[in-house]
């Protein structure tokens, strides 16, 4: 049973490391084949998800890394599969014929693969490193077109972020092992010992947002749209960033036990589905827009968590990822084609190429929450859920819900309108466009959209305590009518609002409208707060360390020198000069010795007399 | 078995000179990779015959010095064997990547040939004075290297500050194998014999004195902050070559020291000074990484990472030693961390040091400003480089992360601040690793002026075979690493026990 499962991961990382090695080599037969694998993965991830298998071998000392399909990862794997089939299908008629697409294809299974294990992981070691390595791959491909730099610099912002909210799993990982959890088993993880329960629940949810672009981590996803939009489409909207929403849902039992943790994520979800939204309404740039409105998106998943509705995030999850997957490789078909990301540019884009207009629309009025739609049914489980936590939490995540309708209608509006008098003169902003929409976009785009618009059964009284049952939350709230009435007037109010006001500008001071389109100033906070003095302090310690270390050790070898040059002077001057000056003094006593050698016999008689008398004198003074 | 493993290596360093001068200089180069190769298989065939439960293994003994207490005494545990392996595998890497050397070629293998011996020598050394022996021919070794080998006048200012600066510390190293001689009775310098009767339990000051003077002995040729600064004009101005065994084989040499002889032979100083060597350790980490963070040479920034990984190693066994509050699966996860992480960084940055000497041979400089978008030119140097530099950084998949996890969960139970401060170190590595790779790989494309109008060559086929089996090694322990930590374990439980008597 455990082949199935064996099969699910290893063959997305294995052909992707094959095809990212083969490079533009095999240039014609690489997206077909990439596509294959996906196909394939997703049988696996079915079969896995009907048979449910595990698997586990030993890692470390005491640790297992653990994979097992249970509700919630069947869920997970059959998504992540079926995206990435769609998003790579799409992506065949993407790259020019002298591009890499080994690189692209291979980075794109391995990114699959190792989201695959990090929703299959039963333990914290296994799926740290799948968590990791998912970092490392989007690395690799918001930074495809390396040869810009603000793309290359893009990539490097996207993973330091992740990653120094990664450092909160490490951090975990330590903890759970100080707590008593030898095993790093997932579900043993809410019997850690206090404290160490607390440091393990605040790290889990300091990666957790991070890799979610929760605030304060948002910015990144906004450079993370640098790379091309099938990456945008597979990672940044369906798959990655949802990894830390669902890491939140796996890991509710320990925000249960850790009092503090489960409002704490609440309130995170809620606020960022609030602002993040607002900070989407004020984009002008499409790929910007998607990429707030899948943080603000996610923040309703996170929300579901930090209230404990499990089933409730798991449809947001579910749903979210097929309408925003699908609305990405509608802008990734335009930019192609036209050259552009711009809203102002792409006015009646949705008019020349109908068939990706049409998949627009009906993804971005998933998106505004408009019923019978699916995102509409899923958020009002997640407000359900919300409510169960407090009055204020439900209002706020209603007020995001109505900004969600606002920016979703605001991009449908401009892509609707009638075509400008030249609209040709606006494109090719970013690119040289095509002006061609690739034969084989329309299935996936089809696919997706279908799949945004229909998934809201998941939230039917039926279908939804099936859901329950499959996740494991049995007691969770479902909407009340009224809530799903509600939610509705809100979104067709926003909507119709958003709609007659798309012509003109906001009635919003300035300077708000300025922060939101520059995403709250997170990037320039981050860089103010942590990068710019950690690289300063970096310099001042490198200066310290030629200087002051190294000096010292200088000083001491000139120390010594000087040492032995004093040593010297005392050796010539001192020992050696007494050596000579005692052999000085003993020539000089030779030389008076020899005086009164005079060979003259009286004066020998002079000195004989000389000698006694002094003799007798001695003798008498003596005595 | 094991002495012929140490001196096959030397064995054909005194066949060299016999051979015609006639011979082509790639001739020897051959020799040695076959001695490397034979060498190497040697150590496989001691791998599968080693018995992961059996502790000390293939013993032997001899009479050296009896009057002083000294023997020929070798062997190897958990603790050695991979490093003994690490050795062969650098060697044999070295050699390959050497087959393109036009420097006195003869004299440069013999040299190498007499390194390896001498590093294969000192991990498997069970005499302190054996170990002391080899400790200082290696440096006698390096110095010849560096000062013959380096790039011009500077190497031999670096190479005598190398000399002067590890020779001290090997005087230290000395005078505290001296001290622990003497306090046992009968006097003997052998180490099994030493971590049996325990000689200093109980000294109080004399052990703490012995612990000082081997700990800053072995401290220097780690090297931990403050004692680091002979390392980074050692490895800017060696060749690559000499760089690769400087950083894979050589520091191995401190580290190795603490878990083979301070550890296990002062066990109650260790577990006194435990906090000492914890703070010198997290300091070394962020240290080392904040610094290597503010370089703009790379094979300098390379050699400052490598304070910062030794100081993982530092960091997990000052935590080792540190009982209270902790469990022995805590203490036996450092411990094997910290073994783990001494092989994998011999096999990455090994790998990252050649991959600088390629871009040396290239572009005669090693400031990364000189170049640009060089991943336009070499797209398989940059890839290797790319995948080097991930794997320095800890990325999961490769030996950096399964030691430093190993360090990290086993480390902060007792010592929470000093790794919660440490962990701060694998962030600082990816960036100045993030930063390295742009500047010099991704962007528009522009090359120093050095470069000859024809252009610039990619990673040659030897370059490849030297450095690529590196990284693959990496790979495997970093994908599958029971095969590694179930030698290692067993040994890291051993020790942990030792110093917890």
């Amino acid at each position: 049973m455990s082949t199935v499962l064996w099969l699910l991961i290893a063959l997305p990382i294995g052909a992707g490391a094959v095809l990212a090695l083969t490079g533009p080599r095999r240039n014609r037969l690489v997206p077909a084949g990439a596509a294959t694998v996906a196909a394939v993965t997703l049988g696996a991830a079915i079969a896995a998800a009907v048979t449910r298998p595990a698997a586990s071998a030993p890692l470390f000392a005491g640790m297992e890394a653990g994979l097992a399909v249970d509700g919630l990862s069947a869920v997970m794997v059959v998504t992540v599969a079926a995206v990435t089939l769609a998003v790579l299908v799409f992506a065949t008629g993407e790259f020019a014929a002298d591009e890499n697409r080994g690189r692209f294809f291979g980075l794109m299974l391995l990114f699959a693969g190792a989201v695959l294990v990090t929703v299959t992981a039963t333990t914290l070691p296994l799926l740290l490193m799948a968590w990791e390595v998912m970092g490392a791959a989007s690395w690799a491909l918001i930074g495809y077109w390396w040869q810009r730099p603000e793309r290359a610099e893009a990539a490097d912002v996207a993973f330091l972020t992740t990653r120094a909210a990664d450092l909160g799993l490490y951090l975990a990982a330590g903890a759970a092992v100080a707590g008593g959890v030898g095993s790093l088993r997932l579900d043993a993880l809410p019997h850690a010992a206090s404290p160490w329960l607390h440091v393990v629940s605040a790290g889990i949810v300091v990666a957790a947002l991070g890799k979610s672009a929760q605030l304060p981590f948002s910015f990144w996803l906004s450079r993370a749209m640098q790379g091309p939009s099938p990456v945008s489409a597979l990672l940044h909207s369906a798959t990655m960033v949802a990894a830390g929403a669902y890491l939140l849902l796996r890991l509710v039992p320990l925000l249960d036990t850790t009092e503090w943790a489960g409002p704490v994520v609440a309130w995170a979800g809620a606020v960022t589905a609030l602002a993040l939204g607002l900070v989407a309404v004020a984009q002008t740039d499409l790929k910007q827009l998607l990429a707030a409105s899948t943080s603000a998106q996610i923040g309703f998943m996170v929300l579901a968590a930090g209230s404990g509705g499990v089933a409730a995030g798991t449809t947001q999850l579910v749903a979210h990822a097929a309408t925003k997957s699908g609305l990405f490789l509608a802008a990734g078909a335009w930019l192609t084609a036209l050259g552009t990301k711009q809203l102002p540019a792409l006015r009646g884009a949705a008019r020349t190429h109908r068939l990706v207009g049409a998949a627009f629309t009906a993804g971005a009025l998933t998106l505004a929450g408009l019923p019978p739609l699916s995102l509409w049914a899923a958020k009002d489980e997640v407000l359900a859920a919300a409510r169960t936590g407090g009055t204020g939490l439900y209002a706020v995540g209603l007020a995001a819900a109505a900004v969600a309708a606002v920016y979703s209608i605001k991009a449908v509006w401009y892509v609707t309108r009638p075509l400008p008098e030249s609209p040709q003169a606006r494109y090719d902003t970013e690119q040289r466009g095509t002006r061609g929409v690739a034969r084989t976009a329309s299935a996936p785009l089809l696919a997706l959209t279908l799949a945004a618009a229909v998934l809201g059964v998941l939230a039917l009284p039926g279908p939804a305590s099936w859901l329950r049952g499959l996740v494991g939350a049995r007691g969770e709230p479902s909407p009340a009518p009224w809530e799903l009435g509600l939610s509705a007037g809100v979104a067709f109010a926003s909507a119709g609002l958003a709609w007659w006001c798309a012509s003109r500008p906001a009635p919003v001071p300035r300077a708000a409208a300025r922060a939101a389109h520059g995403w709250l100033y997170l990037e320039q906070a981050a860089r103010t707060v942590v990068a710019r003095p950690v690289l300063g302090l970096a310099r001042t310690l490198a200066a310290f360390d030629d200087r002051v270390v190294d000096g010292a050790v200088r000083q001491t070898a000139r120390g010594g020198l000087v040492t032995a040059r004093l040593a010297r002077r005392l050796d010539d001057g001192g020992i050696d000069g007494a050596v000579r000056a005692v052999a000085a003094s003993a020539r000089r006593l030779g030389h008076w010795a020899r005086r009164p050698q005079t060979g003259l016999l009286h004066q020998y008689y002079a000195q004989a007399v000389v000698g006694f008398l002094v003799f007798v004198l001695i003798i008498l003074l003596v005595r | 078995m094991l002495s012929v493993v140490t001196f096959l290596p030397l064995l054909a360093c005194a066949v060299l000179p016999l051979l015609p001068r006639t011979l082509p200089d790639r001739a020897y180069v051959w020799l040695w990779i076959a001695t490397s190769a034979a060498d190497l298989a040697l150590v496989i065939a001691l791998w599968v015959g080693y018995d992961t439960r059996g502790g000390m293994q293939y013993e032997q003994r001899a009479r050296w010095i009896p009057s002083a207490g000294v023997g020929y005494h070798v062997g190897v545990d958990g603790l050695s064997l991979p490093l003994v392996a690490l050795t062969c595998l650098l060697f044999l890497a070295v050699a390959v990547h050497s087959l393109r050397e036009k420097r006195r070629v003869r004299s440069y293998v013999c040299l190498f040939l007499f390194l390896q011996s001498v590093s294969i020598g000192l991990f498997v050394a069970l005499d302190l004075i054996l170990f002391f022996v080899f400790f200082d021919l290696s440096i006698v070794g390096m110095f010849f290297v560096i000062a013959g080998w380096g790039h011009g006048e500077r190497a031999r200012a670096a190479a005598l500050r190398f000399f002067l600066y590890t020779f001290i510390g090997s005087l230290a190293l000395l005078l505290g194998f001296i001290g622990l001689c003497l306090a046992a009775e009968p006097h003997t310098f052998d180490i099994v014999d030493l971590t049996r009767v325990n000689p200093l339990a109980g000294h109080g000051l004399y052990a703490g004195l012995v612990l000082l003077a081997i700990g800053v002995g072995l401290a220097v040729k780690t090297p931990t902050v403050p004692f680091h600064t002979w390392l980074p004009p050692a490895h800017t101005d060696a060749p690559a070559a000499g760089s690769a065994i400087l950083a894979g084989v050589l520091l191995k040499m401190g580290t190795y020291g603490f878990v083979r002889i301070a550890m296990p032979l002062l066990p109650g100083s260790w577990r006194h000074y435990a906090l000492v060597i914890v703070v010198v350790g997290a300091v070394s980490v962020v240290y080392g990484a904040l610094v290597a963070l503010a370089q703009t040479d790379f094979k300098r920034m390379i050699a400052y990472t490598s304070v910062n990984h030794m100081g993982y190693i530092v960091l997990a066994v000052g935590a080792a030693g540190t009982l209270a509050g902790t469990d022995a699966q805590a203490r036996s996860l450092a411990v094997t961390g910290a073994v783990t992480q001494m092989v994998s960084h011999g096999l990455i940055t090994g790998a990252l040091f050649l991959l600088s000497g390629v871009l040396y041979d290239r572009g005669r400089t090693y400031e990364m400003d000189a170049y640009s978008g060089l991943a336009a030119h070499t797209p398989r140097f940059a890839a290797v480089t790319a995948v080097a530099a991930f794997a320095s950084l800890g990325i999961p998949g490769f030996s950096g992360f399964i030691a430093e996890f190993q360090i990290f969960t086993g480390s902060l139970a007792s010592q929470a601040v000093a790794t919660a401060l440490a962990v701060t170190g694998i962030l600082i590595t990816a960036a100045l690793f993030l930063i390295a790779l742009r500047r010099m790989f991704l962007g528009p494309a522009r090359l120093p002026e050095t470069i000859p109008a024809g252009g610039i060559r990619d990673l040659r086929t030897t370059e490849a075979l030297s450095t690529v089996p590196l990284l693959a090694v990496a790979l495997v322990i970093g994908v599958a690493p029971r095969w590694l930590l179930d030698v290692i374990e067993p040994a890291g439980r051993t020790l942990t026990g030792l110093v917890a008597r």
